[in-house]
């Protein structure tokens, strides 16, 4: 980062290439929308970019990034709920229509063991849906704390919240996640 | 370690983020606690499903349009790019700027003493009145008369 701050643009690129995969797979996770999920990753380099000049290396380049992904990612999440709320009073849901159930139809259809991929996507979106129930802000703590491998100290940062606050958040969510996975948990448990 | 204090500490023992001292104390307090036994292998299993949802790719475009957002991003301006369109000016201004300041040390030093100036005083009503006394007809008879008066008197005449 202190490369790009000093106008290289080569480095910007690799830091692009870099984090590119997993900031969208978090706000993929964070706001269940492909689409949108890269709109504003594309967003959060951008910032990165504008901001590039005031950067300083105080807190590692991960939280700062993911920080800025964080608030607009909740931001996008409100913003969606309300929208949704409009949508929800004049047009009728369809079955389907989100990105997850679409693509498991398309996969199935082509899948040589259909009844075992449809098991294994059964399973996945069990997973998905339990992630997408959690309150945004556990939803985030849990999404950075299991895929983005960051440290209990990093992970306040970007939230804002004490170590301790952070910890009862991550108790709170694996408690719901638990009692949502039951049957596989259980199952998993076994083994 | 009793179950409450173990709560927030169940996490970082499943992923194996805890401190040696504080792993070991809940190994000890799981020798005594099957519910807390419990608790940990749901949190693995948990963990455990969570691994099985797959990462997405970003799409083909993604990097270009990033760098097309970046593109279209005006150029920042410090407050000295201020003067980068028209570097020629700005030398031009400073050397007019240098040349006026070494002229103006070269020049000598045309100060006043307080004497200059009480005559300059003195002599201002006579400098006022200088064109109605050139005008003056009886003045101009009175020159010619001049020689023959007292010296003290043309002195007079003159301060009027």
């Amino acid at each position: 980062m202190l490369d790009v701050k000093a106008g290289d643009e080569q480095s910007f690129t690799l830091l692009l290439h870099r984090y590119r995969r997993p900031l969208i797979n978090f706000l993929y996770r964070m706001v269940r929308n492909r689409e949108q999920a890269e709109d504003l990753a594309q967003e959060v380099f951008l910032r990165v970019y504008r901001a590039r000049e005031e950067y300083v290396p105080s807190a590692k380049f991960t939280t700062w990034l993911f920080r800025i992904a964080t608030n607009l990612a909740l931001n996008s999440v409100r913003d969606n709920r309300y929208q949704r709320m409009e949508i929800s009073l004049d047009a009728p849901v369809t079955a389907g229509a989100e990105d997850g159930d679409e693509k498991i139809l398309d996969v199935a259809e082509k899948h040589p063991n259909i009844e075992q991929h449809l098991i294994e996507e059964t399973r996945k979106k069990m997973i998905r849906r339990a992630i997408e129930k959690l309150p945004e802000k556990q939803r985030a703590a849990v999404l950075l704390h299991k895929y983005q491998e960051l440290d209990y100290g990093e992970i306040s940062k970007i939230l804002e919240c004490s170590e301790s606050a952070l910890k009862s958040l991550l108790f709170r969510a694996y408690e719901t996640l638990r009692v949502e996975l039951a049957p596989l948990v259980a199952q998993q448990a076994k083994q | 370690m009793s179950c409450s204090r173990m709560e927030n500490k169940i996490l970082g023992y499943v992923d194996g983020r805890l401190k040696e001292s504080e792993r070991l104390e809940m190994e000890k307090h799981l020798l005594t606690c099957a519910a807390c036994r419990v608790r940990v292998n749901e949190f693995r299993a948990v963990n455990v499903l969570l691994d099985e949802l797959p990462m997405i790719e970003p799409s083909a475009a993604f990097d270009l349009r990033v760098h097309a957002r970046v593109a279209s991003e005006p150029a920042k301006q410090s407050w000295w790019a201020w003067f980068m369109p028209a570097p020629r000016v700005a030398f031009a201004a400073a050397t007019l700027a240098l040349a006026m300041a070494w002229v103006g040390s070269r020049m000598p030093d045309s100060a006043l003493n307080a004497g200059d100036i009480d005559k300059i005083n003195q002599n201002l009503p006579v400098l006022e009145n200088y064109d109605v006394i050139s005008d003056f007809a009886p003045l101009s008879d009175l020159s010619q008369q001049a020689p023959d008066d007292d010296p003290s008197d043309s002195n007079q005449s003159q301060q009027m």
